[in-house]
């Protein structure tokens, strides 16, 4: 296996929308290696969404290298594609996108499913996955009738049910205050990092880079430099 | 994940309701006024199929259904039995003759004339009386609904007392004595019917120079219709039709010659089409307020034929219980105000169900396809959008 788990060079993208051009990607240059949280920050439009799209296999990328786990989306079939997915990547959105008819761990098992797991054994890792993210008592809630920062918990059972070995976030905080994107934070960080699993994260909240063990920088569809969290940061995560 | 499909479906309870009434309004719409149309034609064409005796009807060339008279010369019957491969033939006569009833009223009622011997003809259940009684002087034998209907007496209170077993009512200014009640299908303009003999109901009818309506004919055991109705044709130069061909031919004309399969078509279409509006719209409705939930769904590795999948038994389970529903709550109203009376015109039969299930199944495929358009088509990246 390759030293690095997610490893991205000259990736560039445009959008073509009617006669107009966007180039979002302009040559990514970025890797991350196994049981690393990488987070992706830049300003809006910079092209963050449009690289874990790539990352992730939900969007094709047009030109430059990039592999996960040592595997390149686009020498795959679209059916493989799509069942790698279901296999190696969790997801969480800005928006949580559960199925708001389902109950918590109905939403959580969801993965499982796909992968064809029996659903009685599904809904029994889910609950227990509810457990890890302390929405035990939740189970059998409609997502209507869980908070923000709990909904956001209950996506993040969804994105790790399934044991993947990446897990790519997108704005996982915005839609929540403060103290509950924090603590959101916290959760992914101990729920989600363990046997060498890898986290992208994207942000532009400043409050959270400190949860990053390194940061990509991007501005303007490039990444301009990938530091590490400020030490003054790093205590405060302490706190 | 078929499961997840319907916990979407069942919990999106209104969106879920709405398609079932559409589904439901369908069928029911299309089953009942389908029902009722057939009902109604199957009553053109009812007298020949309650006089099921005869294997071939004889009429004149210009004949183009039951109620198209045309007569025939007396001489028609002989010549009939004399063609190769008949092995009986009778005359029957049935015509319009204008009833006097006892309080005075004029009533135009439908009189049957059958074989005086061989009663070929005759009706097929007798409630009152026997057929034979038609062998006594000046006897008739109606039929129930004309006997509790338009042949009752009406009294100054407005109540009916209906015509009875040795009641008498005048045809044609000669005396007719009810000796018989029986029942009939319903004819399609709803007069009584009156049977009686041959040789009476040529007394009954106005005068004219021909009587004779039909010759109708027996085929000799293993001869082939075709060959005999052809015989006939060329013999006589008249028209032999079998049972089942008389039916159609009534049929026919009046799906041709009539606004009725119009308006009931209209209604048939009008059905079927508020129904896949209203189905259509509201499933795309219910994939369009899922479609992010879609989008994940893809992202997180549901391919597309598992999304075909969960569409189409989202829109199966529908279609199945609106057809179920619709088709039930037809049923229920042909029992309700068919059975008692007899008045509606219901008939629905296995080819109704077959056909309304096909419809069904078109609205289902329709609202389907609207939506997996829209599923197929979204990209999973969609999932990150704000
Ligand atoms: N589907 C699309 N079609 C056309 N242009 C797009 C599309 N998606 C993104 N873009 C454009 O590509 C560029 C990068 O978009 P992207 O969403 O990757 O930025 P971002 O860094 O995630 O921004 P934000 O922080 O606002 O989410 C932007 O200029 C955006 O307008
Ligand atoms: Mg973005």
């Amino acid at each position: 296996m390759s030293e690095w788990a997610v490893k991205c060079s000259g990736v560039t993208k445009t959008y073509k929308t009617g006669g107009q051009s966007t180039y979002a990607l302009r040559g990514i240059d970025v890797a991350v290696r196994p049981g690393e949280l990488m987070m992706l920050v830049g300003p809006s439009g910079c092209g963050k969404t449009t690289l874990i799209s790539v990352i992730a296999g939900i969007l094709d990328r047009d030109e430059g290298e990039c592999t996960i786990f040592g595997e390149d989306f686009k020498a795959m079939r679209p059916g493989q594609r799509t069942k790698f997915r279901g296999l190696n990547i969790g997801f969480v959105f800005q928006q949580f996108n559960l199925l708001p008819t389902l109950t918590a761990a109905e939403n959580v098992a969801v993965p499982l499913l796909i992968n064809r797991e029996n659903r009685g054994h599904a809904i029994r890792r889910a609950k227990e996955m509810l457990e890890r993210v302390g929405l035990g008592e939740k189970v059998n809630s409609l997502p209507s009738r869980l908070s923000g920062g709990q909904q956001q918990r209950v996506a993040i059972a969804r994105a790790l049910v399934h044991r993947p070995r990446l897990v790519v976030c997108d704005e996982p905080t915005s839609a929540l205050d403060h103290v509950t994107g924090e603590r959101v934070m916290d959760l992914l960080k101990d729920v989600a990092l363990e046997d060498g699993r890898v986290l992208v994260v994207v942000t532009h909240d400043q409050r959270i880079f400190k949860y990053g063990d390194r940061i990509a920088h991007m501005d303007d569809g490039r990444v301009t430099h990938v530091d590490a969290p400020e030490p003054a940061n790093e205590t405060m995560g302490g706190i | 994940m078929l499961w997840t499909a319907i916990r979407m479906l069942i919990g999106d309870f209104g969106k879920y309701l709405g398609m079932l009434f559409g589904v439901t309004f369908a069928a029911f719409l299309m089953t009942q006024q389908g029902s009722i149309f057939w009902g109604l034609m199957s009553r053109t064409f009812g007298f020949v199929t309650e006089t099921n005796q005869p294997q071939i009807w004889v009429m004149d060339k210009r004949v183009q259904f039951v109620e198209d008279l045309k007569p025939l010369s007396e001489t028609t019957v002989n010549r009939i039995r004399g063609i190769e491969g008949v092995e009986w033939a009778m005359p029957l006569y049935r015509g319009l003759i204008r009833a006097r009833l006892s309080n005075g009223v004029f009533q135009q009622c439908w009189v049957v004339g059958i074989d005086d011997t061989t009663f070929i003809g005759a009706p097929q259940t007798m409630i009152e009386g026997r057929i034979e009684d038609l062998r006594r002087a000046e006897t008739v034998i109606v039929n129930e609904e004309g006997a509790n209907g338009l042949l009752a007496r009406r009294m100054p209170d407005g109540s009916r007392i209906p015509l009875k077993v040795g009641d008498t009512l005048e045809l044609n200014d000669r005396r007719a004595l009810v000796v018989g009640i029986c029942r009939t299908i319903r004819t399609f303009q709803t007069q009584p019917v009156i049977y009686t003999t041959y040789s009476r109901a040529v007394q009954y009818a106005p005068r004219e120079r021909k009587i004779l309506t039909y010759v109708v004919a027996g085929l000799k055991p293993g001869v082939e219709m075709t060959a005999v109705q052809n015989r006939i044709a060329e013999a006589t130069g008249l028209k032999a039709l079998s049972q089942n061909e008389f039916q159609m031919a009534t049929l026919s004309f009046f799906l041709r010659f009539t606004g009725i399969p119009i308006n009931f078509g209209i209604s048939v279409v009008l059905g079927f089409v508020v129904g896949a509006a209203i189905c259509g719209q509201t499933f795309y409705q219910f994939t369009s307020d899922n479609i992010k939930q879609f989008g994940a769904l893809k992202a997180m590795g549901a391919g597309n034929s598992r999304l075909l999948g969960m569409i189409l038994l989202q829109a199966g389970i529908v279609g199945v219980q609106g057809y179920g529903l619709g088709v039930g709550l037809a049923a229920l109203f042909g029992l309700r105000s068919g059975l008692g009376q007899k008045t509606l015109a219901f008939n629905l039969t296995w080819v109704h169900l077959g056909a309304v299930g096909v419809a069904v199944t078109l609205i289902i495929m329709f609202a389907a396809a609207l939506s997996l358009v829209k599923v197929m088509r979204t990209e999973p990246a969609i999932v990150f959008k704000g």
